[in-house]
């Protein structure tokens, strides 16, 4: 971890106008709950769909989404990435430091509003089950999303691809495909934390906790790799 | 003795695809201010990020201080760069900026390295001010001073002077000198003729992917005898010198004008040797002697030309 590289981060993510975009998602999402809890305070029939597909289907992605590939991919895009790069920095340190600044956002700003929603769903517990599947979800989404960012000038896109593709289409249909779904980890990580009967889990835990780490580990190798292998683009003048 | 080499290029060479931007450069640099220079598409900055560790050579070897530049960020311990994009996160202060690459720079005492580099660029007043709120020309001043700060032994600018006002291009160029007499190298590109002619005599010529020409220009001018060298002549007998220089192998022509003499000589040395001599035959007195061709923009269009 770099102090440096982790406050300027931090500053230059939460200043960007497409974070302040995700605001509502969460409150949409607590909203949502307690209205639902208003009308009907058996979550039977309401729990499932704004816990899952709501709040692990949604929120916890774009915002894993949105600020894993802003950590480093704006930056590129920008050049702003140079003021760190062209120091002696270990290229792993600062995708270590990048990677603990997303995920430490995006577990406070998903696990937050979810621990909210299971609190008004079901318990306290429930909440806490949510929130601690929210902080393995982050780290997963933000390890593959930081490496998307170096791997591609549109991880925006393929990443709101493989959510919407793969996560929310293919997982529904493939079985084989849940075994690469970061949705089904935290899933089963809710499901077995909370032992409620809203959530079902498709994938066993030992398969989300090891995938999990495959993919934290994947993501953060490859992204180490692409960041030593950074390349200026620019004119030939 | 010559100077050591702190930049070396080996054969290098960079293609995208089927498009050759740098072809077999092999170049040196030592200690010294040199410009960087090309046309449009020469390969410039191609060959600046090469250097910089920020574009693998397709093809050679690149070393900077003794170790390649390439996936090695300890290249960064001696090199500084300053990029020809001008993007900097806005919100930072000048201050923060510099002092920010002090520290990533791992520097024992950052706020001291951070103050001087910025008391170099002339900063210290506006150390306070947000990034955002600067002119293109202050920006290029605070990336600067944050490429400065670790006081590196090579400095590689890319268009450096773009944006800056006369004021801060006399300062900017005195800054460069003074780096290079304090033994750093110092390797800019420019696309202004007049920048480089005041900032450096010693350039690297990049003409379509190739090093065309190296070295002072002025020589460089010199050893291009297919070409004949362009000199203007006052003397107390304008025309009587005329036919006596017409009578001599090593001047190719001679044109009478209202300021004097246009004298083209193939020879440079034949004719540097012979025009004294001529004058005290003739009992001239000669008043001045310009070469009128010396100039870096002379050679480069001659080396663009050819």
């Amino acid at each position: 971890m770099n102090g440096t590289v982790a406050a300027i981060t931090t500053r230059a993510l939460l200043g960007r106008r497409r974070f302040a975009v995700l605001l509502p998602l969460p409150l949409l999402l607590v909203g949502l709950a307690a209205l639902a809890h208003s009308l009907e305070p058996d979550p039977v029939d309401w729990g499932e769909p704004i816990v899952v597909s709501l709040g692990f289907g949604a929120v916890l992605p774009l915002i894993a989404l949105v600020i894993g590939t802003g950590v480093l991919g704006s930056e590129i895009d920008d050049g702003t990435i140079l003021h760190i790069l062209a120091t002696p920095l270990r290229r792993r340190d600062i995708v270590l430091t990048k990677l603990a600044v997303a995920v430490g956002i995006t577990a406070v700003a998903s696990a937050v509003p979810m621990f909210l929603t299971g609190l008004i769903t079901e318990s306290a517990r429930f909440g806490l089950g949510l929130a601690v599947a929210c902080a393995v979800g982050s780290i997963a989404y933000c390890a593959v999303f930081i490496a998307l960012s170096l791997l591609t000038r549109r991880p925006v896109l393929l990443g709101l691809l493989y959510l919407l593709i793969w996560e929310g289409v293919l997982g529904n249909l493939l079985s084989g495909s849940r075994l690469l779904s970061v949705r089904q980890y935290v899933v089963t990580i809710a499901a077995d934390t909370t032992s409620s009967d809203l959530l079902n889990s498709r994938v066993s835990l030992p398969v989300a906790i090891v995938m999990s780490a495959v993919f934290l580990v994947g993501g953060t190798v490859l992204a180490v790799d692409r960041l030593r292998s950074f390349t200026l683009t620019g004119e030939t003048t | 003795m010559n100077a050591p080499s702190i930049v070396e290029l080996r054969r290098v060479s960079r293609w995208y695809g089927n498009v050759v931007a740098v072809n077999d450069v092999t170049m040196t640099l030592g200690p010294g201010v040199t410009g960087l220079l090309g046309p449009n598409g020469a390969g410039k900055t191609t060959l600046l990020h090469m250097m910089a560790g920020f574009l693998a050579p397709s093809r050679g070897e690149l070393t900077v201080c003794g170790q390649p530049a390439w996936r090695n960020p300890d290249v960064y311990r001696t090199l500084g760069l300053v990029a020809d994009r001008e993007a900097v996160h806005g919100f930072l202060t000048a201050w923060e900026f510099v002092l920010a690459s002090a520290r990533m720079h791992g520097l024992t005492q950052p706020e001291q390295a951070a103050r001087r580099a910025l008391a170099h660029m002339e900063m210290l007043d506006t150390q306070h001010r947000r990034l955002g709120t600067f002119s293109k020309g202050m920006r290029q001043r605070t990336r600067v001073a944050a490429a400065l700060v670790h006081q590196p032994e090579v400095l590689i600018l890319d268009e450096p002077f773009n944006g800056m006002d006369p004021r801060q291009r006399m300062h900017m160029m005195g800054l460069l000198h003074r780096m290079a007499d304090e033994g750093a190298t110092v390797l800019f590109s420019s696309h202004i003729l007049e920048e480089v002619e005041q900032v450096s005599g010693t350039v690297q010529v990049i003409v379509a992917g190739r090093l065309a020409a190296s070295g002072d220009y002025r020589t460089i001018r010199r050893l291009m005898t297919h070409r004949p060298h362009v000199f203007t002549i006052r003397s107390t007998d304008d025309r009587r010198l005329a036919v006596a220089l017409m009578g001599q192998p090593a001047v190719a022509g001679v044109d009478v004008g209202p300021s004097g003499l246009t004298v083209r000589a193939g020879d440079y040395g034949a004719f540097a040797r012979a025009l004294p001599k001529i004058a005290v035959r003739e009992g001239l007195r000669v008043q001045q002697v310009t070469p009128s061709d010396e100039s870096l923009e002379s050679v480069f269009a001659y080396l663009v030309a050819s």
